[in-house]
This record gives structure tokens, sequence and C-alpha cells, in this order.
């Protein structure tokens, strides 16, 4: 059996709406992945929070009312604090492409824009998650 | 509608035709004919297409003449040849005066009403200066803490002259005090002030997820204020009961008809229930439909909704009054079905939606801009949508006569599947034990993501063309519009604006009056009027909000709401 | 470097996850670390909430949580959701009721998939619990997938059994019944102020005296909650206690959890023998020839079984 992915989704902020990461939900299911949807106005904290305890190789952010370049950073450093910094994060939401270049700069992994087939963050995930190596020992 | 003969003989040819027709039809390349819903269209409409159930009476009982029940043909007698449907641009963004410059703007430029949106805080009731607040002030709309930002957004445009529209739910009771401490500021008498609220609660659990409090005080809140507003408001639009964001979400075009239907109806049953009287509050009642792209599938929508609404409140709901009986709506463009890809196309989009709301019988309308899959619309982007409608008004010939599109075997058809369809999904709501109900077990928001994946896969799968998306692209495409970037700065202005505020205002009726809210919220007088009591006294949106959260607690989305979708 | 062992011991969150994760997916060593980790079990208290969907099982395992957290208890959820069977994939959804937890370490969430199995839990819900439990939780909460039948696993993992009614399950409760009234230590009719529920109250009292269960004598409280709004939810949680303390006392507990060691021995067995089965017999056997005499008419399913398992049994 190859390694089942986890993938954490979240809505940081105060925007409500959640078409896409609904869809990105059923999409991610449909292509046999584990997919913990967390919900609304979730904070930093509580998405990597989230994020340890559901041990996920990836979480999945969705932001459309233009609080992108406030969120994302917080995340990453949230994740840092809490040496959680090898969880994949990558995001989509209406985000104009200088900023999309500055977020992918600061190690966010990738960001969706409108119009992308929910096929391409399925493969990228796969890929991402796949060469990703833990360096652990059990006992 | 039809003679009995007629009907036989055309069947007859028509059984002829088909077989006629069937050469042709191997040589379609379109596997499926269906709507932007997934509903699937006949080839062919006539007259046998909808008098099977009608007979003689059908005219009169499912069309008749406009402004006479049951209203299929539109609620005034002339429509658009006596007075245009309103050209509402939404705007906001920034601060209170960046918003105000818009505004005057827009009235320059031949609007004829204002439409406000404001930021996330404001709607979520989280003050400029609150930790949640950071990085989304000024953002979506414009940023409003206290009666002095609605000073502010209001300079120099005189509230008796222009109606206002004002698109925000948890904290509409807010909003509108600010705006009533206003007119009390500009001398306007609380009886001239004309405008809507949207103050639609339901459709915010159903789908749009701006909630701050549980399902039961929401609903008072929003009955309290139609309490008030009949006694001392009396032109104010109190609620403007919407499906916009219910089909933005994913919805088909039936479910946005049926569930902004329900929501209605169970506004309807609560003012019922607290002891109002339908004919004192139903003629303020508006509603707010999307126009998405499938052309007569939304005509047909909003034609189906005005049939529906008259009969019920005349049969179930007892109104007297005519008045009570006309769902009059404003339409929005629909925002989902533009693209990021070629946004000029979104140009054209906007003008075949638009024209599907005028065709069904709008009393306003806002147009989108075509950049706003990008950012908040750039000055000649709305520009553009504006001009947009007026070319509809004022070139197309399209409002030269009242319901052109009435007697088409094909619209009428579609208006009376949509209507059937709506009963259905109204009985199963029912079975649910009601629209509360069937929100907390997570029904309507499991319906609408069912709806939304469906409608992507159909896309990826390439059943469903979307230009610029999955056909007719533009490799190495490049962005040749201006995108409106809102700087940070205005978020550090309106904290500092905020806190001065708060620095400079006389404490103690700030603490009277949210005690004073405090109690009222606990027991059962009208909360609008302790709300107006707060906004006269300079207390922020947060502060009243934080009281009420202690109260009445908050609300979360149900782990139902996102199972088997 | 330190090993994930070593910082599970040191009570390192992260190190929690990746041990959980890896009795989940049985990557190699899991047996062993699990037979670390179950010296130091057996203090935690395993409370299992099951009914039917929309019952407000998440909203009730979220409050239960809160009142456990309120006396001091350190509280572990396990909350199971169903894999798709067509996919293999799963939709996680419980984590949205959870948002008022503490996260100050008091209180540590994991969702599960099913991973096809059926009986309510996934296969590794009972040794999650036993991670759990090692690493120092008081209180295990249990929430079962919730698909509408009666999900017996949860007897084999659980010390409390909480079934999750509402006024609107009455139908389920005609199908379900005889199950639901073995398994409930405690029942919850929970959206009590809705129509329906005190009928449905009566029905399980009657029901329930015409129980036996040998050897106990717990008379099955029946608790209306309004979880949703709060109410009374204190009073499902002092009778969670009562049924713990009378468990403890009476000597049902014990026997309750020897029981739970002899399946889970086993259910061991038989998942070893089933791997064992499956991973050097049948997937070097080519059946095809095998089905081709059988379709044939020269052999049939029965016959082949036999000499299959002689076969196997001579290794």
């Amino acid at each position: 059996m190859t390694k089942k992915i986890r993938v954490l989704l979240a809505k940081p902020g105060l925007d409500g709406h959640d078409r896409g990461i609904k869809v990105i939900a059923s999409a991610f299911r449909d292509a046999g992945m584990e997919v913990i949807y967390t919900g609304l106005r979730q904070t930093p904290p509580m998405i990597v929070e989230a994020a340890i305890q559901e041990d996920v190789d990836a979480v999945g952010i969705s932001i459309l009312s233009g609080a992108h370049m406030t969120l994302f950073p917080a995340i990453l450093d949230e994740m840092k604090k809490r040496g959680a910094d090898d969880i994949l994060l990558f995001g989509g939401g209406i985000i104009p492409d200088e900023d999309k270049d500055e977020l992918e700069k600061m190690g966010v992994a990738k960001i969706f824009t409108p119009g992308a087939p929910t096929e391409d963050a399925i493969e990228f995930l796969r890929k991402a998650v796949t060469e990703r190596k833990r360096d652990e020992k059990l006992m | 509608m039809f003679a009995r003969d007629f009907l036989k003989s055309l069947k007859e040819r028509l059984s002829r035709w088909d077989k006629t027709a069937a050469g042709t039809r191997s040589r379609r390349s379109m596997p499926r004919f269906f709507t932007v819903s997934g509903r699937d269209i006949d080839e062919l409409y006539t007259p046998a297409s909808i008098t099977d159930k009608g007979g003689e009476d059908y005219y009169f009982e499912h069309i008749g003449l406009p402004g006479e029940y049951p209203y299929t043909r539109g609620v005034h007698h002339t429509m658009y040849r006596t007075r245009l449907w309103t050209m509402r641009q939404f705007a906001g963004m920034g601060t209170p005066r960046q918003t105000n410059e818009r505004f005057k703007y827009l009235l320059e430029q031949g609007g004829t009403g204002l439409s406000t949106a404001f930021d996330l805080p404001t709607l979520m009731g989280y003050d400029s200066d609150h930790a949640r607040s950071l990085g989304e002030v000024g953002k979506c709309g414009v940023a409003i803490d206290t009666l002095a930002d609605m000073e502010i957004l209001f300079d120099g445009i005189d509230l008796s002259k222009v109606s206002v529209s004002m698109t925000i739910n948890s904290t509409a009771s807010m909003a509108l005090a600010f705006l009533l401490g206003v007119a009390e500021k500009q001398g306007v008498p609380f009886e001239q002030v004309r405008g809507t609220l949207q103050n639609d609660i339901l459709k915010e659990y159903i789908a749009q997820k701006e909630f701050i409090f549980p399902p039961t005080p929401s609903i008072r809140l929003i009955t309290d204020l139609m309490d008030f507003c009949t006694r001392q408001v009396p032109q104010w639009n109190t609620i403007s009961i919407s499906g916009y964001h219910i089909r933005e979400a994913g919805a088909t075009a039936a479910q946005e008809l049926a569930y902004t239907l329900a929501d209605g109806f169970c506004y309807i049953e609560s003012a019922i229930a607290a002891g109002q009287n339908v004919d004192d509050f139903a003629p303020r009642l508006s509603f707010f439909f999307n126009a998405h792209s499938d052309f007569f599938e939304e005509i047909a929508k909003y034609r189906a909704a005005r049939r529906i609404y008259a009969k019920r409140m005349k049969n179930k709901y007892g109104a007297k009054d005519p008045r009570s009986w006309l769902l009059r709506f404003h339409t929005q463009t629909a925002g989902c079905s533009l693209t990021a890809q070629q946004p000029e196309n979104n140009i054209v989009r906007v003008a075949l939606q638009g024209l599907s709301g005028v065709l069904g019988g709008t009393q306003s309308l806002h147009t989108n801009s075509m950049d706003e899959t990008l950012a908040l619309p750039s000055e000649k982007a709305v520009l553009i949508a504006l001009r947009t409608q007026q070319i509809i008004a004022y070139e197309s010939g399209v409002a030269n006569t009242i319901d052109p599109l009435a007697g088409s075997y094909f619209v009428e058809s579609l208006t009376d599947k949509m209507e059937e369809e709506a009963e259905a999904i109204f009985e199963e709501i029912d079975r649910r034990g009601g629209v509360v109900a069937a929100i907390e077990e997570g029904y309507f928001q499991t319906e609408i993501a069912r709806s939304a994946y469906r409608y992507q896969q159909e896309i990826e799968k390439g059943e469903r063309k979307v230009v610029g998306i999955n056909d007719f692209i533009l490799d190495d495409e490049k962005l040749e519009i201006p995108v409106l970037k809102i700087e940070r700065q205005i978020e550090i202005d309106q904290v500092d604006f905020v806190k001065k505020i708060k620095g400079e205002r006389d404490p103690g009726p700030v603490q009277t009056s949210l005690e004073n809210l405090r109690q009222v919220a606990r027991g059962d007088g009208n909360t609008f009027e302790a709300i107006l009591e707060c906004a006269r006294a300079y207390v922020s949106v947060g502060e009243m909000c934080d009281t009420l959260r202690e109260v009445w607690g908050e609300w979360t989305e149900s782990a139902g709401a996102m199972r088997a979708s | 470097m330190a090993t994930v062992l070593d910082r599970f011991m040191e009570g390192d969150v992260r190190a929690l996850s990746r041990v959980v994760s890896v009795v989940e997916n049985r990557t190699d060593g899991y047996r062993e670390i699990l037979a670390k980790l179950y010296e130091k079990s057996g203090q935690s208290l395993r409370i299992g909430i099951t009914g039917p969907p929309g019952a407000g099982k998440s909203t009730l395992v979220n409050s239960l949580a809160r009142q456990f957290v309120a006396d001091g208890k350190r509280v572990g959820i396990v909350a199971v959701d169903p894999t798709s069977p067509f996919t293999g994939g799963a939709l996680l959804g419980d984590r949205v009721r959870m948002e008022e937890l503490p996260t100050d370490g008091t209180v540590y969430f994991r969702s599960m998939a099913t991973r096809g199995a059926s009986g309510g839990l996934a296969a590794a819900t009972d040794n999650v619990c036993i991670v759990y439990d090692a690493f120092g939780f008081d209180i295990t909460l249990i929430e079962t997938v919730g698909v509408g039948q009666v999900e017996l696993d949860i007897i084999d993992t659980c010390d409390s059994v909480v079934v999750v009614l509402v006024p609107e399950s009455g139908d389920a409760v005609q199908t379900m019944k005889a199950g639901l009234i073995e398994i409930a230590d405690l029942f919850c009719i929970n959206k009590s102020d809705r129509p329906g529920a005190e009928r449905i109250a009566a029905e399980l009292k009657h029901s329930l005296e015409v129980r036996h269960r040998s050897d106990d004598t717990w008379t099955t409280p029946i608790v209306p909650t309004e979880a949703l709004n709060n109410k009374n939810v204190d009073r499902l949680y002092e009778s969670i206690l009562a049924h713990f303390e009378y468990a403890k006392s009476s000597g049902v507990l014990q026997k309750h959890r020897r029981e739970q060691i002899r399946r889970k021995v086993r259910s061991i067995m038989r998942t070893r023998f089933q791997r064992e089965l499956d991973a050097r017999f049948l997937s070097e056997l080519n059946l095809d020839e095998i089905i081709d005499d059988i379709c044939d008419g020269k052999s049939n399913p029965f016959d082949v079984g036999d000499r299959l398992y002689d076969k196997f049994c001579r290794g």
C-alpha cells in the first residue's frame, strides 16, 4: 500500500466564502486522499496546531478577502515557531501575480489562482509529498 | 390556452417533424444540451409544452398581466416605460473618505442609487483595531467602526435625496443605526430616509458564512429592526432576501430560487409569530437574485419567483394588501462566472447576464466589473460596467415593451418547471423541520457544495465549455488591465482613527447605552432601539457585538455541513 | 538525535502525532512501539459516543471535552469518518465543531478514516487509544462514524458507551433497537427541545425494562440535552462519571476489560493470519486456472478451498 496523503484544508481570516475550498476538498477525497477540513475563521495558531495533531503532509488554505499578504506569512511564522515547517503550505484565492511570486519566495510551496483545474492541485500535492522525506528514527 | 383540436393536430405534425429531424441529429457534436444548472433542455418547445396542465385558465392563473396577480409579467403595470430600473453599483473600499469619493464619482456618472460594501471586520463585528481584523481592514469594502465613520462616508451626500443600499447582515442593525445617526445630524427626518438593508442572516448560515450569533437571536435582531422601521422609517426596505450568495456558493438556479424564497417565508413567519401584521411589514420586503450565464434559465427564475411569492403571500399568509404580494428584486451579475483569464471577456458575460435581469423584470441592477476575479474593481472597470447597463437601457430596445419574452413556449415552460422544482424543495425543507432545522443539520450547505462540485467536474471533464478556462485558451496570456491595490497605510489610518474616537467620546453614555443593550438582549425589548442609542453615543460595532456575544454566544458551522458533499 | 519514542515519552505532541500515524499506517516497527506503550496504559477512561448522522455527536464531544478540561483532566479525542470504498479517500469534517477547544495541550484531537473497517471505527482506533493512554490522557473520547447502523466495534474499545439520538431518530431506533439497547451504557436524547423527545425517551425506557445484560445491575439513564445551547450536558457528564464509578466498584469494569483483552488477542491473531495469507500465499497464487476449472465444471469452490487450505498449512 502506498502511503495515504493526509492534507488539512482551512480558511483563515474572516472571509466565509468556502465554495472553492469545499470543491478542492471533494476533489482531493476523490483522488484518494484523507482530507481534514477545519472550517472557517481559523487563526494561524489554530491551523498549525491542527496540522500538528493531524500529522498532515500538507496544509492548504483559501483566501479571497485580500488579506493573503498578512495571513500566509503569519502561518509560515507559526509553523517555524512550532517546529512544523516541514509541512507543506499551499493555497488559493484571489491573489495578484506579484503577491503570488512574493509568497512563493517566502516559502509558500504553491499558490493556485481562479480557474486552475483541481487536477493541477492534485498532481502538485502527489508529487510534492512523494519527494518529501522524513528524517526520523522511531525507537 | 389553445383549442383542443389544435393541440391534437399539433401533436400529429410534431411526430412527423420528429421523424424528419431524426436524420440530421446524428451529426450533432455536443453530447448534451443542458443549462448552467445541469438542467436538460428539449430540442423544441411548442404550445404543447405549456398547456398540458393549464387548461383554459392557464393564461390568467399563471401568466396574467403586468402589475396584476400573479405578477409573472412584472410587478408594475407599465414597467420600464414609466421608470427604468435603478442602476445601483456596489462600491466600497478602504477608508470612509475613499468610498465617499467613489460614491460621488458614481453619482456624477449617472448612477441613480448608492450601494455600500463593507469590509470583513465590520461585517463580522470586529473593530479595525481588533487582532482578528489584522490585514482585513478596508480590503473588501469600507471600514466602519463608529458613527464618526458613517458621517464621513455620507459627507456631502444628502440622505433625503439619494437612496442608500447597504450590503451587511450580522451587523445590519448597527449600520442602519449609524445611517440614522447621520440623518439626524443632517436634519433629515427618518420618514424621508430611503434605502435597503441586506439584513438577511439565513443565507449567511446557508452560503456566505458571515454569521456571528446563533440563528434564533439573529432572527430576533431582524424582526426588531422590521418593527422599528414599520413605525419610524417607513420608506426603508428592511431586508433584501438574498439568493445571490447562495448561487455564488454553487447552488443551481432552482436551488437559489427555492432556498431564497424559503428564507423569505421563514422571516415572514417569524414576524407574524412576533405579533406583527403581515400587511404592515411585507410591502417593505425585497429580494436579491443572481444573474448567471444561462440566459433563459435566469429569466424563467425571476418570473417563477414572482409567481410563487404572490401565490403564497395571498393564499398561505393571508396578505390582503396587493403590495404585500409583490416580489420586488435587485439583481447582480454572477461574480462566480467571471474568469481571471482574458478578463476583458467578462464585459460580454456581464452584458448578457445584465440583459437577462432586465428581461426578467428586475427593479435594480448591479453589473460586475471585468476585473473582480483579480482584485477590487478599478475606476475604469466600474465605469464600463455602468455603461453596459446604460447601453441595455437606451440602445438595445429591450425596455420598450413589457416582459417581451412572455408567451415564448420555451420561457413559459421553463418558468413552470422552475416553480415545480421550487415547490418540491419547499416540501423537502418542511420534512426537515423548516429552514433553521435544515441549517443546523447542514442540509443546504451539503446540497450547495454538491452542486458546486458537479459544476467543477463538468468543466474539468470538458462536458461544459468555459471560454478561456478549458477551451479557447490564450497561451502566454499577459494581463493588460490595471489592478487596484489597497495600500497598507489604510489599515494603519483606520486603526488610529477608531482609537482616537474611542479616546475622545464621552464615556458615560457609552457605558449606559451598552449596559442597556445587554439588558434588552437578555430580556425581550426592542434591540434596534438599544443599538440606536449606542450608535448615538459613538459606541463601536465591535463593542456592541461583544456585548451581544456575551449574552447570546457565537455560532459555528455544524460538522454535518462538510459531509457527503 | 532523539528518537520519536524518546520525544513521545517526554510529552512532545509532534512525536505523539507521529506515533499515531505509525500505528495507523502499520509502519514497520509499529507492533514493537505498541508493545512498549501498552505497559504504560490502562489509566485512561474511554468513552464512546455513537448515534445516527446529524444527532450532534461532534457538538457533544466538544462540550464533554470542555467539562473534563474544566475538571483538570487531559483529554484525547478520536473522531472517525468513513473512507470512500471507491476512491479510498475520505473527508474528515469533525474538527469543524472543535474550534473552541483549548490549544494548550490539554486536548488532543485526531481525525481518522475507517480505511475499510465496517464496525463504526477505524481498524487502528483501539491501538490509537493505547497510544493516547500511554501519552497520559486521563480521558479518551471516541466518536464513531455514525452512518445509521449499530456500530459494535465501540464495545471492544470503550468503558462507557453513550448512544446519542434526536427526536427525529424514531425510525432509526425502530430498526436499530436491539443493537442499540445492547451497547448503550447511557442514552442521550439531544436536541430535546424539539417535538417527539418525550416519545422517544418513553420508547427507550420501555425497551430497557425488558433488556437483559448478565451480571449487570446498572440502570441505563436517558439524559435529554441541547448540546448546541450547552443545556444539560453537565447532567450527561455526571451520568458518565456515575457509570464509571459503578463499573469500577461492581467489578464490571474489570470483567469488561478482561473480555476486551480476550477479543484483542483474537483480533491480533486474525489480522496476522490474514496478512500472512495475503502476503505469502494468495498474492502468489494464480487463481485463473483454478477458476477456469470451476467454470468448466471440472471442480467446485469447496474442494478447491480445502485443497488450498491444506497446501497453506503445509507451508
